[in-house]
């Protein structure tokens, strides 16, 4: 709605926000591990009233010929129609892709995953990795908690049994945990107007200009980052957001369990 | 700090724009970043199919990204793929604050980009020449688009990575920029690289741009006033 | 529409003047888009030109064109941006209850309602494509375009037609009114010299009417026009070209009209 994103925008030019939080605001956050039993790991994230869940899966497969030692890590955001009245079914959409693909990155740079670690026979036999981002409700700022809930999905995975004789994997015994060694967290920030805000609801997300998300490990330093919407960016714009996202991104890691 | 090709840490590799290369398209553009080739054509502004995208208040703008088959050495698989399809969105994120969509509201500019020959730096060069390809084709901008990617190897900011230099780099990040406006319109990054030092590759890759820029330029005068017209 | 010969004949004297105060580009100087031209409040932007702050950008790749303070710049490349009153040439794409649907080149097709039509139609006996059908090439008049880029034309004027014959020659939009010239001047100039009749409609189509090589010719003057649009002296090299090479093209034309069919010169037309 055009009248709403204006009345948004009208709000952040006097530093407000429409639900009453304050720019550096997070909404209330839970964050939940094991919330499946099938999955070797899994988290659930409420963030305001946006809800993911993600779960890891693990499987045997041959590695990619430019890492033969390596395990693969595999990243997938489903859209579930369920979610808004926007989505619907069919191959994933443009805003899926890029989600999965962000947070993709931040694990990967990140180097969070021991790929060597999950290397069975070099050249032939590699764990496989899948984290699946499970979209239920959708209201803003998904990149965020998508991103907590993989690493804390992560954190709560087992490894399950691999019997070599029968080439089979063995899911009723997980044991070894999953080898986690950072923790990346991304914080998105948005800029409306003149304004920078963290944790956009997706009223907030159609009137934004610009969103930039940064993807931050337990050091300090940064792993990835990603600027979305069709607003330009001054120099000094994305100084700030650098030092806002950096901040905030302590706030996040204190959560995982 | 030696690089592979001998150039210097803020130097690109050699890059040529060509404006005006394709007949039918409304405007088209050829580059080639060192061996890596993108050619971009505009279609539009025209009738928006189907036409409940049509915006009421402005043009709808589109762009595709796509690797010829044969344009690395494992060949690529044709259609569209996940990282086409990010790539697609970004660079449309990239040039539409550059365009005056507004002035065409309901019709659509769609942006074709071909990669022939990838060898790193396919997006940049990719909205490099999309850029040249929507002003060629008279489309009212304010400012043209540059980009470019650039990383960190022994503590030094390195520009336009290519070859093993990807791996070797702490980050890789592409921006893009329109110079008039001194904005930033795309950033990604991937790597591992401290705060303080991101500022330096940052600011390596925005000088750059105006290099490009001036190229950018040069292509057009030379399509539209050029001596050999 | 623009009247480019006029800046052509008024270009030396202005040069002759001191460089206005905040002019930063040259008249008739090639712009991009972002190209600062002014910088100053004195002057305001004129055709596609926009001010940001205290000065004065290009906003399309063009040919700096000042006129008192009014700063614009004369596009290079355009497509057909639909204005009320401009004659254009299009394509009947559809037929619809309500009238013609007429592609002319622009980002919006446009509407040839039943009340724009001189003669009485029914819609309901299934007549509309008696009067103009799928294929018809029509020189029609821009009568609406509301703010919603609702495109209508109507044939209701003494100079719309529909084409019977002849061929269509596709142009940059950008480029007609250099064509046309200051009171059609360069279009006339190229009927005389040629004995081809020609007709260029706003949005970049021109028709075209004469045998082969007067056709040809004309063909050649207008692609010439095209290319060289911002250099200057245009009209005398095209007389001149015309002239020599015309001789021979255009007695031919006026001396055998009928001879060899003129209006098989097929190209978008001849369909029923």
């Amino acid at each position: 709605m055009i009248m709403q994103s204006e009345y948004i925008m009208n709000l952040a030019s006097k530093g407000l926000r429409i639900d009453n939080r304050k720019p550096e605001d997070f909404r209330e956050i839970k964050l939940e591990k094991g919330v499946t039993g099938n999955a070797e790991g899994s988290a659930r994230i409420r963030m305001g009233k946006t809800e993911i869940m993600v779960g890891i899966k693990m499987g045997v497969g041959v590695p990619f010929p430019d890492s033969l030692d390596k395990g693969v890590l595999i990243v997938g955001a489903e859209f579930s129609p369920i979610a808004s009245p926007s989505f619907e079914k069919g191959p994933p959409r443009e805003e899926a892709i890029e989600l999965a693909r962000v947070i993709d990155r931040g694990i990967r740079e990140s180097k969070a995953i021991d790929l060597e670690n999950l290397c069975i026979k070099k050249g032939e036999k590699v764990w496989m990795v899948f984290i699946d981002i499970h979209i239920l409700n959708h209201d803003g700022n998904l990149i965020d908690a998508a991103g907590l809930a993989s690493i804390q999905a992560l954190l709560d995975a087992k490894m399950p049994e691999y019997i070599e004789k029968e080439e089979k994997v063995n899911y009723e015994k997980r044991t070894k945990p999953f080898p986690v060694k950072f923790k990346p967290v991304p914080v998105t920030v948005v800029k409306m107007g003149e304004s920078f805000f963290i944790d956009p609801s997706l009223e907030e997300e159609n009137a934004l200009g610009a969103r930039f998300t940064i993807t931050t490990m337990d050091n300090g330093n940064i792993c990835a980052m990603q600027k979305g919407g069709v607003e330009a960016l001054k120099i000094e714009e994305i100084d700030r957001i650098f030092d806002l996202a950096v901040r905030k991104a302590g706030e996040l890691r204190k959560l995982l369990k | 700090m030696k690089r592979e090709d001998g150039r210097k840490p803020d130097e690109m590799r050699p890059l040529v724009i060509k404006a005006g290369v394709l007949k039918e398209a409304n405007g088209s553009a050829l580059v080639k970043l060192g061996k890596t080739t993108a050619i971009a054509a505009v279609y539009g502004p025209r009738e928006t199919h189907p036409r409940h995208l049509t915006r009421p208040d402005k043009a709808l703008l589109r762009c595709y990204y796509n690797m010829a088959p044969f344009s690395t050495n494992d060949r690529v698989r044709p259609g569209r793929s996940r990282r086409s399809t990010e790539i697609a969105k970004v660079t449309r994120e990239a040039l539409e604050p550059a365009l005056f969509l507004e002035e065409f509201p309901k019709a659509s500019i769609e942006v074709f980009i071909e990669i022939l020959q990838a060898d790193a730096g396919t997006r940049t060069a990719g909205i490099n020449a999309a850029s040249v390809a929507l002003a060629d084709a008279g489309i009212p901008m304010r400012d043209l688009v540059t980009s470019i990617a650039a990383g960190r190897i022994d503590k030094t900011p390195i520009l336009d990575l290519a070859g093993k230099e990807e791996e070797e780099t702490e980050c890789d990040l592409p921006i893009a920029y329109m110079p008039r406006e001194k904005k930033i319109t795309l950033m990604q990054m991937d790597g591992d690289i401290a705060q303080k030092n991101l500022r330096e590759v940052i600011d390596t890759a925005i000088k750059v741009c105006e290099q490009i820029y001036e190229k950018q330029k040069e292509a057009l005068k030379e399509r539209w006033v050029g001596e050999g017209k | 529409m623009e009247e480019k010969d006029a800046g052509e004949k008024k270009a030396p004297a202005k040069e002759e003047k001191p460089q206005a105060k905040g002019l930063l580009k040259k008249e008739r100087e090639f712009v991009v888009p972002g190209d600062k031209i002014v910088d100053s409040m004195e002057f305001l932007p004129g055709k596609n030109c926009f001010r940001d702050g205290n000065s004065i950008y290009a906003k399309k790749i063009g040919i700096v064109s000042v006129n008192g303070r009014v700063v614009s710049a004369i596009a290079l490349n355009s497509v057909y941006d639909p204005k009320t009153d401009d004659m254009v040439i299009g394509e009947v794409t559809e037929i619809r209850d309500n009238g013609w649907v007429v592609d002319i080149k622009s980002p919006y097709h446009a509407l040839l309602p039943l009340s724009q039509v001189g003669e009485y139609v029914d819609p309901a006996r299934g007549d509309m494509a008696r009067i103009y059908n799928i294929g018809d090439m029509l020189y029609c008049r821009v009568s609406q375009v509301t703010t919603a880029k609702r495109i209508d034309v109507s044939m209701l004027d003494r100079r719309t037609r529909k084409f019977h014959g002849g061929r269509i020659l596709e142009v940059n939009p950008a480029k007609v009114p250099r064509i046309i010239g200051k009171l059609g001047s360069m279009i006339n100039m190229i009927k005389d010299k040629t004995g081809c009749i020609t007709i260029a409609g706003q949005n970049g189509l021109i028709w075209l009417m004469g045998e082969k090589p007067v056709q040809d010719l004309a063909i050649k003057a207008i692609r010439t026009i095209e290319k060289e649009s911002h250099k200057d002296g245009l009209t005398n090299r095209i007389g001149e070209m015309l002239d020599k090479a015309g001789g021979a093209g255009k007695p031919a034309a006026k001396a055998e009209p009928a001879k060899t069919e003129p209006a098989k010169a097929p190209e978008k037309e001849e369909k029923k």
